[in-house]
């Protein structure tokens, strides 16, 4: 007991925690940003990899990091615009358009790989993002160290989760967002261009899971691996569920789920070997399925999730 | 039949010519002129089908005409070209429409719901202040009040209306479209609307009224536009035409008036005792139901949708149980929860949505004929249908109940609503049921089809059926029911025989006041 105490008190571990859940932040909330506009994104897995690769691409070909993210950002908005084209004037099923966009975006990205470094013997490595000490705020006890000593992208996943609710709530361009995920024929009744705002929204979230995906190759490790995403983006999904479509709600339960990650980490070290560590790794998972139980049960869902809008039918 | 109505050019706020639109080979709008000058209530009367609804369509924007031009005029009062196939140009033009089934978010508040799209999407910042300062005067001027930070779900449909119609004046509208604004409403809203509507036009606001119901265009409208198959075919002043008249033309025959004769009621076919339904959150759905449902008679059920109707119907259907009440067909009690033995018992079901509930869209006429019969041994033997009884059970049906299809293979989804109906009224109709459950019989057919399911249920009625009619049309009501009884929140007031009641007297009943607060009133 003891023990897991002293795991919840060190700041390594809330540092650890908002580390994991970066990527996780940026995920749901590009995933947030596209279903509160009525398009369920299932291309995020496949996205986020796209990401990963052709930002650490980008800088491995000597560009600065933060064009790399500006790459990855911009790829994942050309795959947000495919998945756009397809699920909203051409009204397709946003399931099975996800599902192929995450094939063919995890396909390209590891054929693209392979393509440019054809044999090197073990991922090369970049000169990744390195923790950035706020002055002044990284001095306050605890939370300092834990929030204001991350990377970059870490804050920049914070600073978006405060953007993306800001432009949601008070922008007219918020109101046009949520209006067309709720009901697209009160959108247009009031003159709003409901496929522009769509695919508007699925491109902007896009880039966003882009950009979480790029986390893990320019912060988080400093090289790019096949299967690294790992289903990342399928918790995503599950967060944006959890979270009831909000922003501040989604980074809560990324930041949860990365604290149970960090968790088990660090619990493995001191149970030690009787319990196989498997069990370990599914803890994160259980406890986000609980977490969703618990939270989501009455979830409000964007009522014209996953319904495409044809003009001129009422 | 065109009356020439005084009125000087210059007071022209839209000039429709020529308007055509056609899908397929349906003509919907023909050759289509409309004026409509400015402080002007203009009714635009038809049937379904007529092409009421495309032509407003059009002129809000979300169809194309294929031929034909729209002037509309501008804030000086000159007559512009109207820009077609754009919302957002007719919007600008100062068209406000407000649709039938409401075009609201529901998780917005009724604030963002009224300033959507007025602002550019790339503004920073939204202008609640200014929205709102602009709202008071508004609703001051027209009397239309709505609580602006009330999120649009939790409202009701006479509030969903009121922020409808402030959405198009926020807008400065000059011309106000309103398509069939009074289906949801009782009757003392349709009257505070019309008020509403009068004060607006003695303001220099035009309003083009779509409806079907012959009274309230009458009371509401300074003149009438008749279409009939997407042709205008009357332009009259209201004050020189009546309803019987107005009717003729809009059917292109005259029609004769239902009547329905005294009986003498019989046995009892259901009897609903305490009877409670739970519902969703925990609030029931049907609250100490009290209803004797006897042959020869017809109970009407009044209320605005939402209130228990739906529960009411699915208890006697099988589709919902009820918790606790004691519940009763043909004297015995009910096995509730099971369709097929509700049906095997003798109850004819009606439903509401007869393209949801009533058919299976991807059949044929014949096979839609059976859903409630297939397993009757005269459609089955050793486990497999008997398709010659079938189809020949098909043609009695077509037969008999006047359907317009091609046959027994006929292709339901293409089948008009009106016939889509007369096949569900002749699957039932023809098991003989003791007990009719009609929930909405009516609801979106022509006059024609409605006189027909008035006389079907009337012949039943007759034939010894005991009747339960849940309806919104207090006419239709008032026409057919022996007894009256009005849902409000899940409670059944008891039935009152139809000669003691009024519109009224119903209307406040709908709004949930007590039959004696009623009396009090009127007195």
């Amino acid at each position: 007991m003891n023990e897991i105490l002293e795991i919840l008190l060190s700041v390594s571990f809330w540092a650890a925690a908002l580390r994991i859940a970066s990527p996780l932040i940026l995920g749901t909330l590009g995933e947030l940003v596209c279903e509160r506009a009525g398009v369920l994104n299932l291309g995020i897995e496949g996205i986020m990899t796209a990401g990963a690769m052709a930002g650490w691409m980008a800088v491995y070909q000597g560009a600065d990091l933060w064009t790399g993210v500006a790459v990855a950002a911009a790829i994942g908005m050309i795959l947000g615009f495919i998945h756009g084209v397809f699920t909203v004037p051409l009204g397709l099923s946003q399931h099975v358009t996800g599902l192929g966009l995450t094939l063919l975006a995890t396909s390209l990205s590891y054929f693209t790989y392979r393509m440019i470094l054809p044999d090197v013997p073990s991922p090369p490595r970049i000169e990744a993002f390195q923790p950035l000490a706020i002055p002044y705020l990284s001095d306050l006890p605890i939370i300092g160290p834990a929030i204001f000593e991350q990377t970059p992208l870490t804050y920049f996943a914070l600073i978006a989760v405060a953007v993306v609710a800001f432009v949601l709530y008070k922008t007219p361009l918020g109101l046009a967002v949520r209006s067309v995920g709720e009901n697209p024929a009160a959108a247009e009744a009031q003159g709003i261009d409901v496929y522009a705002v769509r695919i508007g929204a699925v491109m902007v979230g896009s880039g966003l899971m882009a950009v979480g995906g790029a986390f893990l190759t320019m912060s988080a490790f400093n090289a790019f691996f096949f299967e690294m995403v790992a289903g990342r983006g399928w918790i995503c999904i599950a967060l944006v569920v959890f979270a009831s479509w909000r922003p501040g709600k989604a980074l809560l339960g990324a930041f949860l789920f990365g604290a149970f990650d960090a968790f088990q980490v660090r619990l493995q070290q001191v149970v030690g070997g009787d319990i196989p560590y498997q069990i370990f790794l599914m803890l994160p998972y259980l406890l986000s399925i609980l977490a969703l139980i618990v939270m989501s049960r009455r979830a409000a869902y964007p009522k014209a999730l996953m319904i495409p809008y044809r003009k001129g039918e009422r | 039949m065109n009356e020439s109505v005084n009125r000087k050019p210059e007071d022209l706020v839209l000039r429709l010519r020529g308007i055509t639109k056609q899908f397929g080979d349906l003509v919907a709008n023909d050759a289509i002129d409309l004026d409509l000058a400015r402080g002007e209530i203009l009714a635009l009367l038809g049937e379904n089908g007529a092409g009421k609804t495309t032509l407003m369509n059009i002129l809000f924007g979300h169809y194309v005409a294929d031929a034909g031009e729209a002037h509309v005029a501008d804030a000086s009062g000159t007559l512009a070209p109207l820009r077609g196939g754009s919302p957002n140009a007719s919007l600008l033009a100062g068209i406000g429409m407000v649709h039938q089934h409401f075009t609201l978010a529901e998780n917005l508040s009724a604030l963002d719901n009224i300033i959507l799209g007025t602002d550019s999407l790339f503004r920073p910042w939204q202008r609640q202040r200014d929205a709102r300062r602009k709202l008071a005067a508004l609703m001051d001027r027209s009397g239309l009040l709505v609580d602006l930070d009330a999120t649009v779900a939790t409202l009701s449909v006479g509030e969903r209306q009121r922020i409808e119609i402030l959405k198009a004046l926020y807008r400065d509208a000059r011309i106000l479209i309103l398509d069939e604004p009074t289906a949801v409403l009782t009757p003392q809203e349709s009257e505070s609307l019309f008020a509403t509507l009068r004060r607006l036009a003695s303001d220099g606001l035009s309003v083009v009224f779509i409806s079907h119901k012959l009274a309230e265009v009458l009371a509401i409208s300074d003149r009438v536009t008749v279409l009939r198959g997407g042709q205008v075919v009357a332009n009259v002043a209201a004050a020189g035409t009546d309803g019987p008249r107005l009717a003729e033309i809009m059917v292109g025959r005259p029609i004769p008036p239902t009547v329905r004769q005294p009986m003498a009621p019989g046995e009892a076919v259901l009897e609903l005792a305490e009877v409670h339904v739970p519902g969703e959150h925990n609030r029931p759905a049907l609250t100490d139901a009290n209803l004797k449902v006897r042959r020869h008679e017809i109970i009407g059920i009044a209320g605005v949708s939402g209130n228990g109707q739906a529960a009411l119907s699915n208890l006697i259907c099988g589709l919902a149980a009820h918790d606790h009440g004691r519940f009763e067909i043909f004297g015995r009690t009910a096995v509730v929860g099971s369709p097929g033995r509700m049906i095997a018992a003798g109850v004819g079901r009606i439903p509401e949505d007869r393209l949801h509930d009533g058919i299976v869209n991807g059949m044929v006429v014949w096979e839609n004929l059976l859903l409630e019969d297939y397993n009757r041994a005269k459609f089955v033997r050793a486990g497999f249908l008997r398709h010659g009884a079938a189809r020949a059970n098909a043609r009695q049906v077509i037969e008999a109940f006047d359907v317009r299809c091609p046959g027994p293979e006929a292709a339901t989804h293409l089948l008009s609503g009106g016939n889509i109906q007369k096949l569900i009224l002749g699957r039932v109709l023809n098991r003989e049921p003791g007990l009719i459950l009609a929930n909405q019989p009516t609801r979106g057919l022509d006059i024609g089809a409605v006189t027909y399911v008035h006389s079907r249920l009337l012949e039943a009625r007759g034939a010894g059926a005991g009747v339960i009619l849940i309806s919104e049309d207090l006419d239709e009501l008032l026409t057919l029911s022996d007894r009256i009884a009005v849902l409000y929140r899940g409670r059944l007031s008891p039935a009152m025989a139809t000669e003691d009641v009024t519109i009224r007297r119903l209307g406040l009943m709908m709004a949930g006041q007590t039959s004696e607060g009623a009396a009090a009133d009127a007195a």
